[in-house]
């Protein structure tokens, strides 16, 4: 039954935890198995963003993400922290994927599950970067898009988005459905709450969709489909900084600072 | 869109020219010097796109600072950047000229349009690229850093075209700008009817000052920690940034304490930001703070601890009490301006 109220639909990755982040010697990939991983952190931001729209609005909030199965703990915290059913894309197929393939799959899950009036992400992902997928499933569903947004207003048939831009702040205004792409510590995303966990142990909130449940062509998906491929990985050798370091009476150790800063370049003579 | 039948159709290397508030981004400029070393080996030309409102002038400047060609399509509906008429322009001219390479500066505006666009007209697109070469085959090698910049991957699109990349500002140097130099201007005309213009910037705030600036804008950051004790003492750190011109930024416990904003974070539960000096005062050196900041190109540490593992990553350091340390580079960094402001045959 449709809920009276806008329909948020917010998209998430589950991401190798921060300080996890460990690439495999062998394959230079990203080590994702045994990894901890959680729900990639500015995703955080765009699921709260669209539950205080559900607070303010009513409606309801559905989370989505593609990946394999174990993403369903992700999709398990979300619904702890308030969505009101979740949505897994897992399928074999969409292995490798990069943002093309996962704009498309993302696009056709949402158009699947339909009636929406807003689709949120997280800016970017912690893991890859990109920030591609968010605009790209607005290209693909061809709806308007909020990039870098921090504060949203939710006006029936339309939002105002506050847009972080690098001289300033923008206030969009776009008629719904509205792709939102929400800035990376925008707000407090509020913990899961136990009525939600138990909501969650009830069961029955997550559907599962291969993509053949979804209608997704095997031929736009998946590695082979990708066009963009990681050739190779180079390490990064930090540079190794040869500390400067001195001591003693406050007035001597700060013109010491500034001496050896000027000698080198970094403040000015 | 299918995949390109003939690769060899698709020639030039375009840079989408972002015009901001009647002048073009210096990331704009950055990359006409980059497309002019990459159409050099691929023995192509350089275009620019050019859309907008009354940007003409910025047409010649493009030539000037290497572009062969710009396609200009000015059209008052082009102002200010919105997302759908500007992805509507370059899919319309990316289909009609066929260019081999589509560079793009990493500003939100040119991520949000690659972002779309890659989708609309299904080809590959790397972002915030730190160098582009094209590698034996002929294929654009994009580099970009990955996994919180410990390593960098070199993505390729081998078989769409074209090959899109979005490169991080200010890596790139400004070529030199040769007034005089000859181009093409192609004006272009792309219908923007009203259902493009779905989204209306209705309102504008500039940042003043460098106060509220992204951390990661800033040259120059001076970063507090929790040695400052006191949310109070945190104007000793806006102080000494505005000494240097540069911003302020904190770690995730004087964040955590309430003591300043959360866009303040440097860490790994933060911002990455890697300016030309970061200063950190009163910071231990978590690691996943220095993960944040470790790419900077020259760190002070400022701390009472001499054990503290800030000072095994900083280029500078001074052991000390910051209350006493601080004010005292203040003071002096405040004389030699004074110094600097006589004459030098008077000094």
């Amino acid at each position: 039954m449709a809920a009276k109220g806008p329909r948020s639909i917010v998209c998430i990755k589950q991401v190798p935890k921060a300080q996890e982040l460990q690439v495999d010697p062998v394959t230079n990939t990203l080590k994702r198995v045994g990894v901890p991983s959680e729900i990639n952190p500015p995703d955080r931001n765009a699921l709260e963003m669209a539950l205080q729209v559900k607070d303010r609005a009513g409606g309801e909030v559905l989370v989505v993400t593609m990946g394999p199965p174990v993403f369903t703990s992700s999709l398990e915290e979300a619904l702890a922290m308030g969505c009101d059913r979740a949505f897994l894309l897992t399928d074999r197929i969409l292995g490798g994927s990069d943002t093309v393939p996962t704009a498309h799959a993302l696009s056709e899950t949402i158009h699947k599950i339909g009636g929406y009036d807003l689709i949120f992400c997280g800016e970017e992902t912690t893991d890859a970067s990109t920030g591609h997928v968010g605009p790209g499933i607005a290209g693909h569903i061809d709806c308007a898009q909020i990039t870098y947004c921090s504060e949203l207003e939710y006006l029936g048939d339309r939002v105002r988005g506050k847009r972080t831009v690098e001289d300033g702040y923008e206030w969009w205004e776009c008629p719904t459905p509205c792709v939102v792409t929400v800035n990376f510590l925008s707000n407090r995303p509020r913990p899961p709450s136990l009525t939600g966990k138990i909501r969650v142990k009830r069961g029955g909130l997550i559907t599962t969709w291969s993509c053949a449940d979804v209608g997704i062509d095997p031929g736009k998906v998946g590695i082979r489909n990708s066009p963009t491929i990681v050739a190779k990985v180079d390490t990064v050798q930090l540079p190794d900084r040869k500390a400067k370091v001195f001591r003693g009476e406050p007035r001597e150790a700060v013109a010491r600072l500034i001496e050896a800063m000027v000698a080198d370049g970094v403040l000015p003579g | 869109m299918t995949l390109p039948r003939d690769k060899s159709e698709y020639r030039g290397v375009w840079v989408f020219l972002e015009a901001r508030r009647g002048r073009m981004r210096d990331v704009s400029r950055q990359l006409l010097g980059v497309a002019r070393g990459l159409a050099a080996t691929r023995g192509s030309e350089v275009s620019g796109v050019l859309p907008g409102s009354n940007v003409d002038p910025m047409a010649h400047e493009a030539i000037e600072y290497g572009a062969d060609r710009v396609y200009l399509v000015e059209d008052p509906r082009l102002e200010p950047y919105t997302s759908r008429p500007f992805t509507k322009v370059m899919a319309t001219l990316i289909r009609k000229h066929k260019p081999e390479i589509v560079l793009f500066g990493a500003t939100k505006n040119g991520r949000d349009l690659g972002g779309r666009l890659h989708a609309v007209i299904e080809t590959g697109l790397a972002a915030d690229c730190v160098k582009l070469e094209i590698d034996e085959d002929g294929n654009l090698d994009m580099i970009r850093p990955s996994f919180g910049g410990k390593s960098l991957a070199h993505i390729l699109c081998k078989q769409h075209r074209p090959q899109m990349a979005s490169a991080r500002p200010n890596v790139f140097p400004i070529p030199p700008r040769r007034a005089g130099r000859t181009g093409e201007v192609v004006r272009e005309s792309v219908v923007i009817t009203d259902a493009d213009l779905d989204a209306k910037v209705v309102r504008f705030e500039e940042r003043r000052g460098h106060k509220g600036n992204p951390i990661e804008d800033a040259r120059i950051l001076v970063s507090g920690g929790f040695g400052l004790r006191e949310p109070k003492n945190f104007r000793l750190i806006e102080e000494l940034a505005k000494e240097l011109g540069g911003g302020v930024a904190a770690s995730r416990k004087a964040v955590d304490a309430g003591w300043v904003p959360k866009d303040y974070q440097v860490g790994q539960t933060g911002r990455t930001v890697r300016p030309d000096l970061y200063i950190a005062v009163g910071i231990s050196g978590a690691v996943q703070h220095l993960a944040g900041m470790q790419e900077s190109r020259k760190i002070v540490a400022i701390n009472q601890d001499p054990k503290a593992s800030i000072f095994e990553i900083c280029d500078y350091g001074v052991v000390g009490d910051l209350f006493q340390l601080v004010p005292e580079l203040i003071r002096q960094l405040r004389e030699r301006k004074a110094l600097r402001a006589v004459p030098v045959a008077a000094r």
